[in-house]
């Protein structure tokens, strides 16, 4: 166990500590490197930016529409699914597909293959019906990333959905439609009720990877058009402006924020095995 | 009101024929238990007659109404499932109120028909629980009480009673015979435990494979089973079946002798026997007793008192009265 632990020390709490150091110094390693120790100015900086709030509107966005298109089209595909039907198995291996692919390959293939303004699938179809290309990762970046980090995503929660969906009761299905409860009724009042805690499970774990998206932004819009994140904000004023100790601020408020979200969802998932 | 006709009603799951056409008719008022070894389609039956399942051919009327193919919920008749069903996020209040709800019942009227039922099936001091927080019985109530608001033509139980503990089935069998004396509306009950059967029906169908063995009131069946397999069936312990030579010196392919219409001697009868496993029962004792020339143990029921040991030699003779004698085809012969 002990060269796990120190593994996990090692791999862990090291760039932790490292960052809460950084975050409490000016260090500009192109600009003067370490100028020492100036207590939480970086953390008031950080939030003062006139880069801050633009970002975290701009990453609540992104987070709150791909939940919303995850959650809607998963229960809709998670219902398909959960029909009997031919080739079951192998439809629901190619449904999972997209999660196994790499964010930055799948963002590349959606930037050039289907939203590049001349010669994307959906320039095609655009000019097929006489309209003008929308020209997607500029006109509307942010409805764009939304499509594409939904891609990725949407497999994970079909997947948990449609796992919550066949542990419904179908007595209780049955027993509704005896009660008289019409399709749309049984929906709202039995399975989705059941489906409720699959749904909070869903919306937490995304929300902290969704936090964390970079790569789908790096190869697309590079932060451009209004695309900034709170973590790309970060990887800029690391990387781009080569002010750590700043870049090092913001990365323990996103800690902290991530940490926030994995509480609810500990003490959500802690309920569900209670039970 | 609630007449029951079933009329050449025939299932089948693709090729397998899981009901062959059927005739049935299930008069108002009537307790009538479906009773089979498991995969007889006794469960199948039922959910016909709800609609959860469409007919293959043939025709439900319910009051000389056809409900072939209307919904299950316009047939007027409600079902008290095996795994109870409940809602389990909504309270019992809830979970007995939402029929009431689909149906777009007012209020008031809601609230007055929920308290009724709650009152008759002693639920008043578990209202505002969730089922999670019931026990089995209480659940089953509560499933009861979801059937009884509806005020339905028939009631329709589905092996209600199979998930709970043997001293609660007891009591709840006697809570719906109950039910049923107050409400005097048709149920159909479905189950494969026979006592359930002989205890709470007015009539009883034997099922097997999807076929109607027999009809009849508890102790019509019990004393006049038409086949072999329903005499087997009905009855605990099981009624004695002997065949060969025996059977032939009474003129039949198969004899049936019930275990309380043996008598036991030490000294003189028709068979000789060796004591085997003996059940105490405390009012009854049941003996297994082998026989020569007789396959299987046959099982005797005696008073409590009469004491025997394993590996004793007793003299057993069946009662000539109660003798059931079957033919080749396991039919009773008259």
């Amino acid at each position: 166990m002990a060269p796990a632990v120190f593994l996990l020390l090692v791999w862990m709490l090291v760039p932790l500590c490292m960052t809460l150091w950084f975050s409490l110094r000016d260090y500009r390693p192109l600009r003067g490197g370490d100028l020492g120790f100036v207590g939480l100015e970086n953390f008031a900086r950080f939030v003062s930016s006139s880069s801050f709030w633009p970002a975290v509107l701009t990453t609540v966005l992104i987070v709150g529409g791909v939940l919303l298109v995850s959650i809607i089209f998963g229960v809709l595909l998670a219902m398909l699914l959960d029909q009997p039907m031919w080739g079951q198995g192998i439809v629901r291996i190619l449904v999972i597909a997209p999660f196994f692919v790499m964010p930055t390959v799948s963002a590349l293939v959606w930037k050039n293959m289907f939203m590049d303004p001349t010669n994307g699938v959906f320039a095609h179809i655009w000019r097929a019906f006489g309209a003008d290309p929308v020209v997607w990762l500029t006109d509307v970046p942010i409805l764009s990333l939304i499509l594409i980090i939904s891609w990725q995503w949407l497999p994970f929660a079909t997947l948990i959905l449609l796992t919550a969906f066949q542990s419904l009761d179908s007595e209780q299905l049955e027993a509704a439609e005896m009660d008289g409860a019409n399709p749309l009724a049984r929906f709202f009042f039995i399975a989705l009720p059941h489906l409720s805690r699959a749904i909070t499970i869903v919306i937490l774990i995304q929300t902290i990877f969704l936090l964390a998206v970079f790569a789908e932004i790096f190869v697309t819009t590079g932060g451009a058009f209004g695309t900034r994140t709170l973590t790309y904000l970060i990887y800029q004023r690391v990387l781009e402006s080569q002010n750590v100790g700043l870049g090092s601020a913001g990365g323990v408020y996103a800690i902290i924020l991530a940490n926030i979200v994995a509480l609810f969802l500990m003490r959500i998932v802690g309920k569900n095995l209670d039970r | 009101m609630g007449r029951i006709t079933l009329d050449k009603v025939r299932k089948s799951f693709g090729e397998v024929e899981v009901i062959p056409p059927l005739d049935l008719t299930i008069e108002d008022g009537e307790f009538v238990v479906f009773v089979g070894p498991s995969g007889c389609g006794k469960s199948t039956l039922l959910r016909l007659i709800a609609g959860l399942e469409d007919v293959s051919g043939g025709e439900i009327r319910i009051d000389g109404q056809d409900a072939t193919m209307v919904p299950p919920a316009k047939r007027g008749l409600a079902m008290v499932f095996q795994s109870y069903a409940l809602y389990p996020h909504m309270s019992v209040r809830k979970n007995i109120a939402f029929p009431l709800r689909m149906a777009k019942m007012d209020a008031a009227e809601q609230e007055r028909r929920v308290k009724a039922a709650a009152d008759v099936l002693n639920l008043t001091d578990y209202l505002d629980r969730r089922p999670g927080q019931l026990s089995g019985g209480q659940r089953q109530r509560v499933a009861i009480g979801r059937a009884i608001v509806r005020e339905p033509a028939a009631f329709l139980f589905d092996e209600p009673l199979s998930n709970l503990d043997a001293a609660l089935r007891v009591g709840m069998r006697l809570e719906i015979s109950e039910l049923h004396k107050r409400l005097k509306t048709t149920m159909i009950y479905v189950t494969h435990d026979q006592v359930e059967a002989m205890t709470m029906a007015d009539k009883i169908v034997v099922l097997r494979a999807g076929h109607i063995e027999q009809v009849g009131s508890p102790l019509e069946l019990y004393r006049n089973p038409r086949n072999v397999f329903v005499a087997g069936f009905i009855g605990s312990p099981k009624m004695n079946l002997v065949d060969g030579p025996i059977a032939a010196s009474h003129d039949a392919a198969t004899i049936g002798i019930r275990p309380e219409h043996i008598r036991v001697s030490d000294e003189a009868g028709d068979w000789l026997g060796k004591v085997g496993v003996s059940e105490h029962l405390g009012s009854d004792t049941f003996f297994h007793v082998t026989c020569e020339g007789i396959s299987e143990p046959l099982t005797v029921r005696v008073g409590g008192e009469v004491d025997l040991r394993y590996g004793d030699k007793v003299w057993l003779s069946p009662d000539p009265d109660h003798l059931h004698r079957f033919d080749d085809k396991g039919l009773r012969i008259a």
